[in-house]
């Protein structure tokens, strides 16, 4: 983990965000315990983020999930002040982004962040290229440099000979190739990725992640991801948290959260994950005693991976062995189907 | 029950008194303020006569061959540029040449002069509620006012000829580009302006890269419909002594010659229809890029 660190970490903390005419009147009485239905009723103003506390670590993928209305892409607006919040603090690297000023903000932005949206959000007077280029051109990068940059990225993406095609004439996954590459151009350290996935058709969405956990192997950017899709958060994330009505229900790493889901609402969530694909040997694995039995698996391997490897050399043990080869752990067979199977209730595991 | 069956007004006094303070009142601003207000527009004079001029005392074969290339680079259709070349030479055939061209002018002047106050203040609107809702009240009145009162303050503020003309037509003719060119920055998509927000766009670029190129088809539809205001009013303009169509038209209602009437009136509609298709198909090429939507 420690190449991860490389980027820049971005860190929320205590923050709030009410939605209304008269927010700061509220947030003592909200700081105070006031819930949301409360604050709703009896004061018309809407609790969007409550006491929000991530640690997102630089260089990884951090995946914020949680159903629509969670308030998590109210929280993805925060990290690069599209909303200003009502409390709280959002720092990025060592900046406090909510001090910044007017034109601080604006440097911020240009060079620090870059974005993905939704509804991909493309100019649709401008042909891809010159989309692309957008974040360098209000930088006054020179035209030249610009569209270097931007053919490179583009390329990158798989949109060669589409430069100067409009937005219009191109499909919904295009057009989110055309945002990615514009995002990617910027070369900001962080990249926010707002449902960046959730308007494509499922072969294209797993098709675009795929670019995204390739291109983050060499770019080693500090990516939030934002979804509303499970199955799309366990296969990006390195950290994920939930959300619901505005608030933190769980965080952790994607096997903490299929293997202890912190409550009902999140149990009923990973109920459906396919788990052989999710948890690593690392989770199952026994510590090792006396000798290492069995054939060699690396930590980190899924579990569905070591079940085949097993049964195909008909083996019921095998040993676990870090990156130098050197054995760490213990593996039955019956182990690791079991953990494939057993769903992990919140009720029944108690 | 008389108060009933008669509305109880103001005493005729009293109304006769506020009437004259007001009229008194005006007229001494315009004695005051007359001349600065007839020397700040003399370059709007300067402009106007000289476009006036170019159109009028230009070789006719050059002036027609002008309209059909300027209707070529707006439009790219031969249809609407054979259209300006037959509908000239018919004007000039029937005689109106010299009148068509003086009004050509007046509404190119006014036109003009509406987009380079209109957008700005469009924009002003656009951006800013409380603009909006000071001025669209300004512009329901602007649009609602019988156009022959128009002419009065500005005969008194500034006599009668060109320029007042040229300020009534203007006048009259600026709500559509100012409400279209508000709309339009309104209508941007809200989610391609975020994105320019978080790339870290300054005020400016908002408005050069995002709002305007996005609302300019919108923008463009209010330039069509100042244009065609400006030419209705040129005819009630000629009231006040502006030269061109309406005087024949005015002519032709005040002694009932019809035929004077028709043609007059059927030439207006044919610089009309030259100045509605040209802008319109300029405006439809615009959204080029709106077009080839993938299947």
């Amino acid at each position: 983990m420690a190449e991860q660190e490389s980027g820049i970490g971005i860190n929320v903390r205590n923050l709030y965000k009410i939605f209304g005419a008269n927010p700061d009147a509220y947030i003592d009485a909200v700081k105070g315990g006031m819930t949301k239905a409360e604050l709703n009723e009896k004061h018309n103003h809407v609790l969007g983020l409550k006491d929000i506390n991530i640690d997102m670590p630089g260089g990884g993928i951090q995946v914020v999930m949680g159903l629509s209305g969670s308030g998590k892409s109210t929280l993805i607006r925060h990290i690069n002040r599209l909303i200003d919040p009502t409390a709280g603090e959002v720092i990025v690297g060592d900046e406090d982004v909510v001090k910044m000023n007017e034109a601080q903000l604006r440097e911020f932005r240009r060079h620090k962040t870059a974005m993905v949206f939704q509804k991909f959000a493309l100019l649709p007077h401008r042909t891809v290229l010159e989309n692309t280029v957008y974040g360098l051109e209000i930088q006054g990068v020179p035209r030249e440099e610009q569209e270097k940059q931007a053919r490179g990225w583009i390329s990158r993406v798989g949109l060669d000979g589409f430069e100067d095609n409009y937005p219009n004439q191109l499909s919904g996954g295009m057009q989110q190739r055309v945002g990615l590459a514009r995002a990617l151009t910027n070369d900001a350290p962080i990249l926010l990725m707002d449902e960046a996935f959730s308007a494509l058709d499922p072969l294209i969405r797993m098709d675009m992640q795929t670019v995204l956990l390739d291109l983050q192997k060499e770019i080693r950017k500090t990516i939030v991801f934002i979804t509303h899709d499970l199955d799309e958060a366990l296969r990006l994330g390195d950290r994920i948290a939930i959300l619901r009505d505005g608030e933190v229900v769980q965080q952790g790493t994607k096997q903490e959260i299929v293997l202890r889901p912190a409550d009902e609402y999140i149990s009923s969530f990973v109920r459906e994950v396919n788990r052989g694909r999710v948890i690593s040997v690392d989770m199952v694995m026994t510590p090792l005693s006396g000798e290492p039995q069995g054939m060699p698996v690396k930590l980190g391997t899924v579990l569905e991976v070591a079940a085949k490897k097993m049964t195909d050399s008909n083996v019921p043990m095998a040993h676990v062995t870090d990156a130098d080869g050197k054995p760490v752990g213990a593996l039955g067979i019956n182990e690791v189907i079991s953990a494939m199977v057993t769903p992990v209730d919140h009720e029944t595991a108690a | 029950m008389d108060w009933l069956i008669k509305f109880p007004a103001m005493d005729t006094e009293r109304l006769t008194a506020l009437k004259k303070a007001i009229d008194l009142g005006f007229r001494d601003f315009t004695r005051a303020y007359g001349d600065v207000f007839e020397t700040a527009l003399y370059p709007v004079q300067y402009f106007m006569y000289r476009v006036e001029q170019l159109l009028t005392t230009s070789p006719w074969p050059l002036v027609i061959l002008a309209f059909a290339v300027i209707a070529w680079l707006a439009s790219r259709s031969w249809k609407i540029t054979l259209g300006v070349v037959i509908t000239l030479l018919l004007i000039g055939y029937f005689d109106m040449w010299e009148d068509t061209m003086k009004t050509v002018a007046m509404t190119v002047v006014a036109t003009i002069m509406a987009i380079i106050f209109g957008i700005p203040i469009g924009i002003l609107m656009g951006r800013s509620d409380r603009v909006q809702a000071i001025l669209n009240p300004i512009l329901d009145v602007m649009q609602t006012m019988p156009s022959f009162v128009y002419l009065i303050p500005v005969v008194m503020l500034l006599g009668i000829g060109r320029v007042p003309g040229l300020i009534a037509v203007m006048v009259y003719a600026i709500p559509p580009i100012i409400r279209l060119t508000n709309l339009g920055i309104r209508l941007v998509d809200k989610d391609v302006l975020e994105a320019a927000d978080a790339f870290g766009s300054s005020n400016w670029q908002r408005l050069k890269n995002v709002q305007m190129p996005l609302a300019l088809p919108t923008i463009m539809a209010g330039v069509n419909q100042t244009i065609m205001m400006a030419l209705a009013m040129v005819v009630v303009a000629s009231m006040i002594g502006v030269q061109g169509l309406g005087l024949p038209v005015l002519k032709a209602i005040a002694n009932q010659y019809f035929t004077l009437g028709i043609f007059n009136g059927l030439a207006i509609v044919g610089i009309a229809i030259i100045f509605d298709r040209t802008s319109q198909a300029y405006g439809k090429r615009l959204q080029k890029h709106l077009e080839v939507v993938h299947g």
